[in-house]
């Protein structure tokens, strides 16, 4: 047989496996080498078409090259390749930071700097009575096909909940008894007994839809549907997406443009990077804008002025939520609050902020109130009742309640004899969580408690979470929000149940503590010295108890450059907002940044 | 021939059934659940997430006995339905599968094509030459012992870190949306050129030295000394002992096929190259059984397969086989 003949064979082979697989067979050529060098940024291309003077019309053209000097690049909000554009789908789901911020608004944004609603649809929003809360929304409002957008769309993404209880806030209608619609801009919610924190919150995360697009849609679109092509109201339009990145295009028709300003970047690449190096390389060449990855040793790079931080000095990060480690209530000697407090004593944070962190956090007040709502911290109960990292301290305590070492190991046993060996958990591959355990550990060990870090899978570490099986572990759960009841709620969540989905992994029960967290959630935002009050006996029980012991803050992590684009906000500015595109934080600020951005060498 | 192939086609069928079986054994052993992952991160009031527990293990039919579900499984392939990815829920994962196939595709088969046509020509080369014998084989050596994700990196650090020649990451650049254009095409290529190496280098060295081997060993062959003796010319010579040393390398690569399609799988990983092994990947991290199972799938398919054409092309090129199948009286 000629070789010729065996070559001819294997091509047959060839097409045979490529007609089974349905993959374009044309598109693999040689490995020949290519000699075009990558496209440089700053080339400048083609001129994108504008988007069409009309609204109704779409934008025909889609641009394949993004200018550099228009384009903001910016990563570390997207896990994973992005699916859904549904603004219903629970935040960590979409993987499009922008779907809720950008494209879908709120009635309300919140600014934490200064702790205000900022009104956003709604022009304004006040409490008539106890139970009665009137909205009344901007003139003017339209969505990105054209429509205007009225107290009607409000009134119906509200009552979406009441028919679907599979969305994350039909829980409101335990409360909300009916939403009436006077005419275009003016709406009214009656309650019965209202949660006036949850509420606020609501107002600044349920994204309104449009009523005109929405109402024919079945139960599986609205709740579980990708709606591809999103059409909402807000400053950004969905361009496109690839696995690695999702792209959003200035909306110019935006009716926000007169009120808030228009936002610099003219298209936004949101790139998910594959390990945080690469996201660090890129910053570092000026080819990322905006990084909101953690980056262990940016400390050192933001000294040298390779990139900029919000704080030019340590923690450089503004804090973005609490660090808790969960304590198993259900287990022993986890179950004994004099152990507790002796753990909490006994664990090595400044190691934790200093070592793992390399100074990027702050160590956590006792109470795990972020420094956003310093003032709602009760200083007196903190000086009685708090805990520092005390060795001898907690030594002292294990010894007082019965915690001595009798068999001689170096390791505590129980009042009862009964040696013990815990696991403090977080999940594999959590770089600085694995570093943190590692410290926890040690210094308990050196305190005489004999624990040990473990790092299973996600998936394993979520389902001993969740399924109360753990023994200590950490979890941040509750971001950065309008109100103080957000974190009480993740802490002290109840009913307790078989599955504990969001909040109280460590089953802490105690009706005092949840009663006194429902009636938090019971007194209206405007009564502040109300708020302190409930949350100085909250704190007062959790800090006497100990069910949960708050460590540090996690960071708001952003290194940015100003290769492109400046005006970033730092601790030196006179407004600063929030220096990130984390999902869920546009409404926090996020966006006001855009506004604010400038061209570089303007 | 119609008796070999029945046969042949009875073993992958039943393979086939095996294979899919623990294919969707697997990812139910793996400790987790992947509604409570994909809802882990919603901090909500706790009624709504009981309520959507509830909602979505209902969706990915989870809440059903697991005999029903492996039934289920079975007849929703049949009709050529994988499921719901949780990971990139809502998506079907025959549309997530569609979007990684065409990477795969464009890496492996060039890479296992072209590796094994050069390796085995420079094999046969190589042993008709000292020179190259002595400096060459060594290199193959080392580089068929390399493994893929090793290679993979130390190319990246080189080419890409050092000369800064090669992108490290991604399939194109992210100042480019795809479009039929020659900037969009380099572009590509530039991407896809480090992954393709790597998994060419590495078969190419294994090849080249099976055939180098085997070269030598069918020109000690009687038949070879018998032509010699006849005063054959010695290209001839050679070309026998290549049609009879490609044969056993033939069978290697049906055997090898397995390790070549892990490797590529590492390789994408290293790469972030977005084909399957990339997203197998992701899979198993966030408990994706629907995704991990549809990975797996194609795996078992295109490693059956391409066994089958190389059962096929043997027939081809072998006269002994095809004179045993059709009988020696013909």
């Amino acid at each position: 047989m000629k070789r010729s003949m065996l070559l001819v064979s294997i091509l047959v082979a060839l097409s045979l496996v490529l007609a089974a697989c349905q993959a374009p067979a044309a598109t693999t050529p040689a490995p020949a080498e290519p000699t075009q060098a990558p496209a440089a940024p700053t080339e400048p291309p083609a001129e994108p078409t504008e988007p069409p003077a009309e609204p109704e019309a779409p934008v025909e053209v889609i641009p394949t090259e993004f200018p550099r000097a228009e384009t903001l690049y910016v990563s570390g909000a997207a896990w994973g390749p992005a699916s859904t554009w549904n603004p219903f789908q629970p935040g960590s789901l979409a993987n499009t930071t922008g779907t809720i911020g950008f494209v879908y608004e709120f009635l309300f944004n919140f600014d934490p700097q200064t702790a205000t609603m900022i009104p956003w649809l709604a022009e304004s929003g006040t409490w008539t009575d106890a139970a009665t809360y009137d909205v009344v929304l901007r003139d003017g409002l339209t969505w990105s096909d054209g429509e205007p957008l009225t107290a009607e769309d409000v009134k119906f993404t509200f009552e979406l909940a009441k028919t679907y209880p599979a969305l994350w806030f039909s829980p409101v209608w335990n409360y909300l008894t009916g939403v009436t619609a006077a005419d275009a801009t003016h709406l009214q919610f009656t309650f019965e007994d209202p949660l006036y924190q949850e509420w606020d919150n609501n107002l600044i995360n349920v994204p309104i839809v449009p009523r005109h697009l929405w109402e024919s849609m079945t139960e599986e679109q609205i709740t579980v549907g990708a709606n591809e092509k999103p059409v909402g109201s807000g400053a950004y339009l969905y361009l496109s997406n690839a696995e690695d990145r999702n792209i959003w295009v200035r909306n110019e028709n935006w009716w926000g443009i007169g009120v808030f300003g228009k936002p610099a970047p003219k298209y936004i690449v949101d790139i998910r990077t594959a390990s945080n190096n690469i996201a660090m390389g890129m910053v570092l060449k000026g080819e990322l804008d905006l990084s909101n990855n953690i980056l262990p040793g940016v400390a050192t790079l933001a000294d040298q002025g390779y990139v900029k931080t919000y704080y030019s000095g340590p923690p450089y990060m503004l804090s973005a939520n609490t660090a808790v480690l969960f304590l198993n209530t259900t287990k022993k000697p986890m179950d004994d609050a004099a152990f507790r407090k002796a753990l909490a004593f006994a664990i090595d944070t400044p190691s934790i902020v200093n070592t793992a962190y390399a100074n990027l956090v702050k160590a956590a007040n006792p109470t795990g109130m972020l420094p956003a709502f310093d003032r709602f911290v009760d200083q007196a109960v903190v000086d009685e009742l708090g805990f520092t990292f005390d060795t001898a301290r907690a030594r002292e305590l294990l010894d007082a309640a019965g915690y001595k070492d009798v068999d001689g190991d170096g390791f505590v046993e129980a009042p009862d004899g009964s040696a013990f060996k815990l696991e403090v958990t977080c999940p594999s591959g959590w770089t600085d969580w694995m570093a943190a355990i590692d410290v926890i550990a040690k210094s308990a060990q050196a305190a005489g408690i004999n624990i040990v870090a473990a790092t299973p899978d996600y998936g394993a570490w979520n389902t001993a979470l969740q399924g109360g099986t753990f023994d200590m572990t950490l979890n941040n759960w509750a971001n950065l929000s309008n109100t103080p009841w957000t974190l009480y709620n993740l802490l002290f969540n109840h009913p307790i149940r078989e599955q504990m989905q969001s909040g109280n992994f460590g089953r802490y029960d105690s009706q005092e503590m949840f009663d006194l967290v429902d009636g938090l959630a019971r007194i209206p935002t405007s009564d502040e010295e109300g708020m302190k009050a409930q949350l100085s006996k909250i704190q007062k029980l959790m800090l006497t108890d100990l069910p949960v012991i708050p460590l540090w803050y996690n960071g708001l992590w952003a290194q940015f450059s100003e290769s492109t684009w400046t005006g970033w906000p730092n601790e030196t500015s006179a407004n600063p907002t929030l220096p990130t595109t984390w999902s869920g934080y546009w409404q926090l600020g996020g966006l006001q940044t855009l506004i604010n951005l400038k061209p570089a060498g303007q | 021939m119609r008796k070999y192939f029945g046969r042949k086609l009875v073993i992958y069928l039943l393979t086939f059934f095996l294979a899919v079986t623990i294919d969707w054994l697997i990812p139910r052993f793996m400790p987790g659940d992947p509604v409570a992952n994909m809802l882990a991160r919603v901090s909500v009031n706790s009624t709504a997430a009981s309520v959507m527990q509830e909602y979505y293990t209902h969706l990915f039919g989870l809440d059903l006995p697991l005999w029903q579900q492996y039934l289920n499984f079975w007849a929703n392939l049949l009709r050529g339905d994988l499921g719901i990815s949780a990971y990139l829920f809502p998506k079907p994962v025959t549309q997530v599968l569609m979007n990684a196939i065409p990477y795969d595709v464009a890496l492996l088969l060039p890479a296992i094509l072209l590796s094994w046509l050069a390796g085995n020509n420079f094999g046969a080369v190589a042993a008709r030459s000292k020179w190259l014998d002595n400096t060459v084989s060594p290199i193959g050596y080392i580089l068929t012992a390399t493994p893929y994700m090793w290679l993979g990196i130390l190319l990246a650090w080189f080419f890409g870190i050092i000369l800064d020649v090669f992108p490290i990451a991604g399939a194109y650049s992210f100042s480019l949306s795809p479009t039929l254009s020659w900037k969009f095409i380099g572009d590509v290529l530039l991407h896809w050129f480090l992954p393709f190496f790597s998994l060419f280098m590495v078969q190419f060295g294994g090849w080249a030295i099976g055939m180098r081997n085997m070269i030598i060993y069918e020109l000690e062959a009687d038949y070879s000394h018998y032509l010699e003796a006849l005063g054959a010319p010695r290209s001839l010579i050679r070309r026998y002992a290549f049609n009879n040393a490609v044969l056993p390398q033939l069978s290697g690569l049906a055997l090898q096929l397995g390790v070549i399609v892990a490797g590529a799988l590492v390789t994408e990983v290293v790469f972030s190259y977005p084909g399957i092994g990339y997203l197998l990947l992701a899979a198993i991290q966030n408990q994706d059984y629907f995704l991990i199972q549809g990975c797996f799938l194609f795996i078992i398919i295109g490693v059956l397969l391409a066994n089958f054409v190389i059962d096929i092309v043997y027939v081809l090129v072998d006269p002994r086989t095809r004179r045993g199948m059709t009988g020696e009286a013909a």
